[in-house]
């Protein structure tokens, strides 16, 4: 098996991984600004039930958690709900993540100075006024670098996807590499992760120094 | 009378700030609230600035009431939320520590609040605060973020946001204890151009000969009381009361 021919039978494998990283990253950056706000809710139950899902999703290897997601509904219900392999999946990787924006978003939020809060409402700013003029922008800012490091620990992460013998990159480059006892399959699935980071760190970097105009 | 605050008592858990506090301020007077920290005189700011509430009291604007407590109420009740919001129009504070939006720039700081708040047009709202600018000797620094400016310019910016809204009348938090030594001078200059100007404001400071020259009545507060009030003169130069007395003492030494 030649190396072109390797790059083609890996290819879709390519493209899986990229649905994986790009459904999980719009899911779970949108998902952890609502649990960010539902986990300052007035109501104790509410703020109880989001720190045990931040707990558990934080505290278990994101691994047994597509386990649970893929298996649950048949060992627990007995549902075998067909083409059900896709959705765990991505079930599982964004509310994995989520957890993570949510802890990140709130850290960015309670940096910020009461000062801020202060100066805007003495200047007669509403609460989303603060919020969406005064306190977004900044906490955007602050927690790019954080956000970083999630999203490159995400493009890795797509590999345990293979759990659930799903067929993206790392998968498939198994699957040649033993079928060919060839070690290549990996080096260009190294290579395709390591592209992948490089260009995420490029663009993240491009868009810190976008923000960059003040301190 | 611009501002009325009658009777005013806070207290942040069992600690009393402010006992039965009244201060009045008449259109185009300067009050100076001098005294220890801890006496209440920032907290008295932040009750007439709704940055905190009130426990029990009154306080009004230009004779419309924003807090009062009725007879048979022990606490303070306040207008309702829009009724507050269109008060904050008619006052300005300066902070201690500025806060200014670092995000935005010098003019963008000045004009945001009048456009995004009271509605103003922008073009009308940019050439107020273009005039404003250049009376705090910031001209050619609309476009500068405030990390590019010194303390002393970051606080006058502060000062041009604040007049921006066209208030009524503005209070100063200590204008100028976060600032160097050799800064505080541009600072008191500029609020003493704006007495000159007959702006109503009141002033907590610890500048007693800038406290001197500016105010036409200063207020000494200790322990959450007003200890004694009065011209300047007699209440920096020949106070009648032996806890002001003390603390002018050590403030000279």
């Amino acid at each position: 098996m030649t190396i072109q021919q390797m790059l083609a039978a890996m290819l879709p494998g390519m493209g899986r991984s990229f649905a994986i990283f790009f459904l999980t990253l719009f899911g779970s950056l949108i998902l952890g600004v609502l649990v960010a706000l539902v986990r300052k809710s007035r109501f104790a139950v509410v703020r109880g039930v989001i720190k045990v899902y931040i707990d558990i999703m934080r505290g278990t290897p994101l691994m047994l958690q597509l386990l649970v997601w893929y298996f649950g509904p048949y060992y627990l219900f007995g549902w075998s709900i067909k083409g059900w392999r896709f959705p765990a999946i991505i079930l599982g990787f964004v509310l994995n993540y989520a957890a993570y924006f949510c802890e990140i978003y709130r850290s960015g939020i309670e940096s910020m100075p009461v000062g801020q809060y202060e100066a805007a409402d003495v200047l007669g700013y509403t609460r989303s006024q603060t919020f969406l003029k005064i306190i977004f922008p900044q906490v955007f800012k602050r927690i790019l670098p954080a956000v970083t490091n999630e999203v490159i620990t995400l493009v890795k992460d797509t590999s345990l996807a293979f759990t659930l013998a799903y067929s993206e990159l790392f998968s498939i480059a198994k699957q040649i590499s033993a079928a060919k006892t060839s070690f290549m399959p990996f080096v260009i699935a190294g290579v395709f992760y390591f592209v992948a980071n490089y260009l995420v760190t490029f663009g993240m970097e491009r868009l810190e120094k976008a923000f960059s105009y003040y301190k | 009378m611009v501002l009325e605050m009658n009777h005013i008592q806070k207290a942040f858990g069992d600690l009393k700030v402010l006992e039965d506090i009244s201060l009045c301020v008449d259109k185009g007077e300067v009050v100076s609230v001098i005294g220890p920290s801890g006496s209440g005189k920032s907290t008295l700011l932040r009750c007439a600035t709704f940055l905190e509430t009130i426990d029990s009291g009154e306080i009004l604007f230009d004779g419309e009431t924003a807090a009062s407590t009725p007879a048979g109420h022990d606490r303070a009740v306040y207008a309702g939320k829009a009724e507050i919001r269109r008060m904050k129009g008619l006052f300005g504070l300066v902070f201690q520590q500025f806060n200014l939006f670092p995000h935005y720039d010098v003019l963008k700081n000045v004009t945001d609040a009048p456009v995004t708040v009271q509605k103003r047009d922008r073009a009308e709202a940019e050439e107020t605060a273009m005039a404003l600018l250049r009376k705090m000797g910031l001209e050619g620094k609309e476009h500068a973020y405030p990390y590019q400016l010194s303390g002393g310019q970051q606080q006058r910016v502060a000062i041009a946001r604040a007049l921006a809204g066209k208030p009524d009348i503005l209070f100063f938090d200590e204008p100028t204890s976060a600032l160097d030594p050799e800064l505080t001078g541009e600072v008191l200059r500029v609020i003493r151009e704006l007495a000159e100007e007959n702006m109503t404001m009141v002033i907590v400071t610890h500048e007693m000969p800038f406290a001197r020259a500016v105010s036409d009545r200063v207020i000494f507060m200790s322990g959450g009381v007003i200890v004694e009030e009065g011209s300047p003169e007699v209440v920096l130069g020949n106070p009648s009361h032996e806890r002001t007395r003390q603390f002018l003492k050590n403030y000279s030494q």
